[in-house]
């Protein structure tokens, strides 16, 4: 068994593809739905973890802004570490994550063991 | 790991429906009421952020105990940094601000049930404002008010989101050009702008009632917002006049047949073919109770007379009484108020009340040749008289339905008429 990251990235920026309260509320949901499959079906390697969404953004000049929405169009909603036997399982369960519907990336990584 | 699992797993407690939905509105409308209208950019910011800090910790943590307590902690929060982030307008808002807080203090963020209710108040009046053009003004008012998505409204206006876009963004445009303030309405500006909110109000609950949109979910919610915007009128002191009440009563009445007159696939069940016990009892009773509150002047406005209407609809049976009622109050309604609606219903109710024969050239008269309506009635009224003039005036009707319902109704009809005909 391999552990894979999952990272989610969306647009949190343009406010034409914002989700509206309702729709954000349903997303909620199922997120909390899709958590609560993979943890039955105990395909979760680490604890989930919520992050904050602001944060800081340290640049190359040392600079630090408040984050993470700076320069770049697509940010970071979250990540999780899954166990899955092999890249096709991964992506697998991956195709379940609700960022996609919002027209968001699941960005797929195995750990190096 | 066991216990995350646990801790989440024991989380079983739904959200309650459309929490976000209200608690958007209810801070969007503090947070311009705070700000001022051409600040509802910062505003929208500010509520989105806090709604979307919701989504990404409730995911994973659960829903907390009091969810509402918990956004208005997190929303006064990022209320607090963004205006140290931003002292610039800070500045100018302590400035302008119409609440008067003492000089050197913190800016407070008020989320008590009263300053919620003020806010919303003064924003239906801003919002209703005149200088916007109607089709935008209904499309704010959604986005504003009622929290709704461009989605949504373009999913209830059976039009794309970019028209939609286009529509609230004109509308907050106007707002910011005429420099219209958000504040309490005075009495005057009560009684001058009224009529325009009532009017957006009307419109908010017919296109819910009456949408072409086969999303009946939908559809049921901007009756009920356009109803919980108008109880907020009713509710207080200044607003609570009798043409209020009565524009609550009418939409008390009509929406007491909500779910009676859909079937399952979402089609259309006739008043003549509704289960009346699914008339929803309740609303009609509170109906009654605001029409007696209507009554308390003299002045009859339309909304009077379309609730005492709508009023004799919630009696099934047909009588003499009612429809002689129903006759004579759209005969008042014409004289206040034309309408070829009006005038196609009181077509109807004469034939109800005179018989078919009668009613013929009167509908006839009307020539409303382009209208799906005039055709659906008259296809009515020739049945049993003429009916091959019946199966014209049905088959010219299918072809102007631009709802499915009103296709499979009008299909129904002719196919029922066939039949007749070939036996």
């Amino acid at each position: 068994m391999n552990e894979f990251l999952l990272v989610f990235r969306r647009d949190f920026k343009t406010k034409e593809v914002q989700p509206s309260p309702e729709e954000l509320q349903a997303h909620l949901s199922r997120w909390r739905e899709w958590f609560r499959s993979l943890e039955s079906q105990d395909k979760l390697a680490r604890p989930l973890q919520p992050w904050e969404s602001n944060g800081r953004v340290l640049k190359h000049d040392k600079s630090v802004t408040d984050g993470p929405y700076a320069e770049i169009k697509e940010s970071i909603g979250g990540f999780i570490v899954i166990k899955a036997a092999d890249y096709e399982e991964a992506v697998e369960i991956a195709k379940g994550a609700p960022i996609l519907e919002l027209g968001g990336t699941v960005e797929v990584r195995m750990a190096v063991k | 790991m066991q216990k995350a699992f646990l801790f989440v797993s024991m989380e079983e407690r739904a959200l309650l429906p459309h929490l976000f939905r209200t608690e958007y509105q209810k801070l969007v409308s503090v947070l311009c009421y705070l700000f001022g209208i051409e600040h509802i950019a910062v505003a929208e910011d500010i509520v989105s952020d806090t709604f979307l800090a919701a989504t990404e910790l409730w995911s994973v943590k659960g829903v907390p105990d009091n969810p509402t307590a918990w956004l208005y902690t997190v929303a006064k929060n990022k209320t607090k940094n963004w205006l140290k982030r931003n002292s610039f307008f800070q500045q100018k808002l302590m400035v302008d601000l119409q609440h008067n807080t003492p000089q050197g203090e913190e800016i407070e963020i008020d989320l008590s049930e009263q300053n919620i209710t003020d806010s919303q108040l003064a924003m239906i009046f801003t919002v209703c404002h005149p200088s916007i053009p109607t089709e935008s003004q209904i499309a704010l008012a959604l986005n504003l008010l009622c929290g709704f998505g461009a989605q949504e409204i373009a999913d209830a206006y059976l039009t794309n989101k970019e028209v939609i876009y286009k529509r609230i963004n004109r509308a907050k445009e106007k707002l910011k050009e005429a420099d219209i303030k958000i504040q309490q309405p005075t009495l005057a500006e009560i009684n001058d702008r009224l009529e325009t909110v009532l009017k957006t109000l009307y419109l908010l609950f017919s296109e819910g009632y009456y949408s072409t949109s086969n999303n009946a979910v939908l559809r049921k919610d901007l009756c009920i917002e356009a109803m919980r915007l108008n109880y907020l009128l009713v509710e207080h002191p200044h607003t609570n006049k009798p043409v209020v009440n009565a524009l609550l009563a009418l939409m008390c009445f009509h929406s007491s047949r909500f779910d009676a007159r859909l079937n399952d696939t979402g089609g259309v069940i006739l008043y003549e073919d509704q289960d009346e016990t699914r008339w929803n009892r309740e609303l009609i009773e509170r109906g009654e109770y605001y029409l007696n509150e209507a009554a308390a002047t003299p002045t009859i406005t339309k909304y009077h007379l379309e609730a005492a209407i709508a009023y004799w609809h919630t009696h099934k049976a047909d009588s003499g009484e009612k429809w002689e009622s129903i006759l004579d109050l759209y005969n008042h309604l014409l004289i206040l108020e034309y309408s070829p609606i009006a005038a196609l219903n009181r077509a109807f109710a004469l034939a109800k009340v005179k018989g078919k024969q009668q009613a013929i050239p009167e509908a006839e008269k009307l020539q409303l040749t382009g209208n799906y309506f005039y055709h659906a009635l008259l296809g009515n009224l020739y049945t049993d008289i003429d009916d091959h003039k019946a199966l014209q005036y049905y088959e010219t009707a299918l072809q102007l339905a631009n709802s499915p319902a009103d296709k499979e109704l009008m299909t129904k009809n002719i196919d029922q008429l066939n039949h007749k005909q070939n036996n």
